[in-house]
């Protein structure tokens, strides 16, 4: 288990080392963040001096040895056009993305793996067929227009729920919470919902298709034969059996949620991670840019590395053969 | 029987009199953001406009952007050199600080400390001298008649507040440490910020010891970020924000069959126009080689004359623009009138081509932003399109912002021989016009730093130079439109329109819209 992880701990500082310098190589290419910066009459003095100051002028090594040693301190430096410290801005920003991931996340797994396990059941039911039908559209619409109608319907229409913004925040020690108020909760069901529908079908064809394959196996045969109840059998030997390739599946997930929240985030106008990132994008604010692509490269590793060794703690069958390595 | 009803009523009307003021919120949203809230920081519009509600300056402008007095009552020019401001008594800052002379010559110094963006706003050896407590002499080194023309946006700050509170020099864009004043405002004007996190919300309350009358019945603003513009044309009509600006041209019709909200549409002072390089001898993006097309006169009308300016205001502006003539607005510019545009005409324009030698065209590239102005990206298509009738092959290079300025500005040397740019001459004047967009640049960019195209008339830069000190107002106008003229009869820059304003209200609310897009929320009414 120690070699594992150290082997693991080992691949992750190379994942890391990658990205960085990826991005960096592809900070060239975004574009004038001092134009950005400044405004329209600002006289070509002071943006070379500014320019100077910022370091961008100096060899393109000698910015990334800077930019790496700085890293090593989880100092990321000042953002461009927000002209705070990057590392501020991402834990004021962090809490509304997790929130907003957990709840999709939840989403998708408290309803698809019901489902999964329905249309596994009972193949041919109408239920099931209409259920099917449903995540097929989830899959085929794009995350944008799914939010869209959700806010035209509700917001627009209905006047039921917010069409963006995140409610009302408590503050719990360091940690912005929208979870404590009914505003902030009514404000997260269409984010959630929009960013865990795609979600929500894979897990309900990905349960659906292991329940298919699980049940058709011989311990299962010898259960009924042995009588136990349909319940017993169904959820507590074929279910937890089927779930190494979902946990896979939602760990990966996981993570693309949290990395890859920017369109949500954006037609919500959710303040998360995502739309600090595009934002940065426009507006060729490296700092920040920089910085978050390290988080989600760090984010990554670490999913996986916790997938792995929640493999071992559900499925039994793995522990047998992994003893091994 | 009678006195009791009578004491019942009577109770009953009381308690109606001295009900509380209904509360009245003006939400609005904008695309952009607020960040800090140093008025020296960032020169940009909406920041300024979002600021000019709780700071002011020694003039102001009014709802059809005519100068009237700010914070000085009155001023008079002593002598070309020397001007007297005579400032407002009586005036507190929100902290309670006085405003008084000192305040002005300290926010004069601010104003040009290294972090400032705003040290354009006077000129750079202009000294401010304090003559008493409430008088303020500005003393220039040549003659300015427009001197105070940018200053409405150039507010003034409380010297014993920012001594308190470290904040005599601006906030610096490459601080190594936070400021924490760059997140506070101490104005004078007529709303206070309660609350303020960047990028998120900010809430602005009314000011109680505002010295003038308020001709508003808000008592609470809220501005929120709404990046998406299909998001906030939603909450408008959900009713969840009160305004926002800007509606894309394509959601106007919902709005206005919408039962709640209707659009504020109104004329822009920023001109859109094509630039062509005529600096260099030969183009860098184009098939021709040895020579540069663009440095003769009948090539630049040509291409002129080939666009279809009314073409592109109905199908590409839907109707959202103003075509023009000139590169001002007619709103700033009182003789604008006095110019048309060259006309429409494609066979002329073959015409002049084959005249300059170009019978069949030529190829060149052109660059354009695509989310800088309205419809920018649709703009430079269009134009595309229409060249190829006069055999100008054109390949449209169009990219975001952040890399589009930086490849056509200095930074790269105005690496371009053919783009796209809009202009709002900070002053409201046109000499701006002349001095950034119109007159002769080097390579580097000193002189005319937003010529992109680089085109030089020598007699330009002379009115120009007569412009900037002659103080009689009509021999003024008079050099102004001989400048322009100049540029007209050449096509030296093609201008296109002024882009439109829209901002979508809600049908509760009545306000003005300025064409300079400054959301001021002091001339706003709620039902």
């Amino acid at each position: 288990m120690l070699a594992f992880a150290i082997r693991r701990l080992f691949e992750a500082a190379i994942v890391m080392i990658t990205v960085a310098l990826l991005a960096f190589v592809l900070f060239r290419f975004v574009g004038d963040p001092v134009n950005q910066m400044v405004g329209q009459d600002t006289s070509l003095e002071d943006r070379e001096r500014l320019r100077e100051e910022l370091g961008l002028n100096d060899p393109v090594a000698l910015q990334f040895g800077r930019f790496l040693a700085n890293a090593a301190r989880f100092d990321f430096g000042i953002s461009y056009q927000v002209k705070q410290p990057v590392t501020h801005i991402i834990a004021e920003r962090f809490p509304a993305t997790l929130e907003l991931a957990a709840a999709a996340a939840l989403f998708a797994v408290l309803l698809g793996i019901p489902m999964g396990v329905y249309t596994g059941i009972h193949r041919d039911s109408w239920l099931s067929k209409i259920f099917l039908t449903v995540s097929l559209v989830g899959i085929s619409l794009p995350t944008f227009l799914i939010g869209i109608l959700l806010i035209y319907v509700f917001a627009v229409r209905l006047g039921m729920l917010p069409s963006f913004g995140r409610g009302e925040v408590v503050q719990v020690g360091f940690w912005r919470t929208g979870l404590l108020t009914a505003s902030g909760l009514k404000a997260l069901i269409m984010p959630a919902v929009t960013l865990g529908l795609f979600q929500m079908t894979l897990v309900t064809r990905l349960v659906r298709s292991e329940m298919l394959e699980v049940l058709r196996t011989d311990y299962i045969k010898f259960a009924r034969a042995r009588g136990l109840t349909a319940r017993a059998i169904n959820f507590g030997h074929a279910l937890k059996n089927t779930l190494v390739p979902v946990i896979t599946v939602i760990g990966l997930q996981i993570g693309a949620i949290i990395a890859f929240a920017i369109i949500t985030e954006t037609v919500f106008q959710w303040p998360g991670m995502g739309l600090m990132f595009i934002q940065a994008v426009h507006n060729a604010d490296i700092p920040v840019m920089a910085a978050y692509l390290m988080l989600v490269a760090f984010l990554f590793v670490l999913i996986n590395f916790v997938v792995d060794l929640v493999y071992v703690w559900v499925d039994p069958r793995i522990r047998i053969f992994g003893r091994a390595a | 029987m009678k006195l009791k009803i009578l004491t019942v009523t009577g109770a009953l009307a009381l308690t109606l009199l001295a009900a509380p003021v209904e509360a009245k919120t003006f939400r609005y949203a904008f695309q952009g953001d607020l960040n800090a809230l140093d008025p020296y920081t960032l020169n940009e519009s909406f920041t300024l406009g979002a600021l000019g509600n709780v700071y002011e300056g020694l003039t102001k402008r009014d709802k059809d952007l005519k100068i009237i007095p700010g914070l000085a009552e009155r001023w008079e020019i002593v002598d070309p050199l020397r001007w007297r401001f005579y400032l407002r008594k009586g005036v507190k800052f929100h902290g309670g600080e006085d405003f008084t002379a000192d305040d002005v010559v300290f926010s004069t110094e601010r104003m040009r400390s290294p972090g400032s963006q705003m040290k354009s706003r006077a000129p750079l050896d202009m000294k401010a001298v304090k003559v008493d407590d409430y008088t303020v002499d500005f003393v220039l080194t040549s003659p300015n008649p427009i001197l105070h023309a940018e200053w409405d946006t150039w507010y003034m700050m409380s010297k014993k507040w920012a001594e308190a509170n470290g904040a005599t020099q601006a906030q610096m864009s490459t601080a190594t440490s936070l400021n924490p004043f760059a997140l506070k405002a101490n104005g004078t004007g007529p709303f206070i910020i309660a609350s303020h996190e960047p990028g998120v919300k900010t809430t602005f309350r009314p000011n109680p010891n505002w010295w003038g009358k308020p001709e508003h019945n808000l008592t609470e603003v809220t501005f929120q970020t709404i990046k998406s513009d299909a998001t906030r044309v939603a909450a408008l009509l959900s009713g969840e924000i009160d305004m926002m600006d800007p509606v894309p041209v394509q959601d106007i019709d919902r709005l206005k069959s919408s039962p709640n909200v209707d659009v504020l549409i109104g004329p822009e002072i920023r001109t859109i126009f094509l630039n062509m390089d005529s600096m260099r001898d030969e183009l860098l993006y184009s098939n021709v080689k040895g020579k540069n097309p663009f440095k003769d006169a009948r090539v630049r009308k040509a291409f002129y004359q080939a666009i279809d300016i009314d073409a592109i205001h109905t199908k590409v502006m839907r109707g959202m623009s103003v075509n023009s003539a000139l590169l001002i607005s007619p709103l700033l510019f009182a003789r604008a009138g006095e110019f048309k545009r060259h006309p429409y005409d494609v066979a002329a324009a073959k015409k002049l081509m084959a005249e300059a030698g170009y019978p069949n065209g030529f190829e060149v590239v052109m660059d354009c932003p695509n989310d800088r102005y309205v419809n920018d990206e649709a703009i430079c298509q269009a134009v595309a399109q229409m060249l190829a009738r006069i055999e100008v092959k054109v390949k449209l290079n169009a990219q975001p912002k952040a890399k589009y300025f930086q490849k056509v500005l200095a930074t790269s040397k105005y690496d371009s021989s053919f783009s796209l740019l809009g202009w709002t001459p900070g002053s409201l004047d046109s000499w701006n016009v002349l001095a950034n967009i119109i007159g002769c640049r080097d390579a580097d960019g000193k002189g005319a730093a937003f010529n992109l195209g680089g085109y030089c008339n020598p007699k330009i830069d002379e009115l120009a130079k007569k412009i900037l000190v002659e103080a009689d107002t009509k021999k003024r106008d008079d050099m102004i439109t001989e400048a322009f003229r100049i540029c007209h009869d050449e096509a030296g820059i093609i201008p296109l329109h002024q882009q439109s304003l829209i901002w979508g209200v809600s049908k509760k609310v009545k306000m003005v819209q300025r064409a300079d897009n400054q959301i001021l929320f002091y001339w706003v009414q709620m039902q």
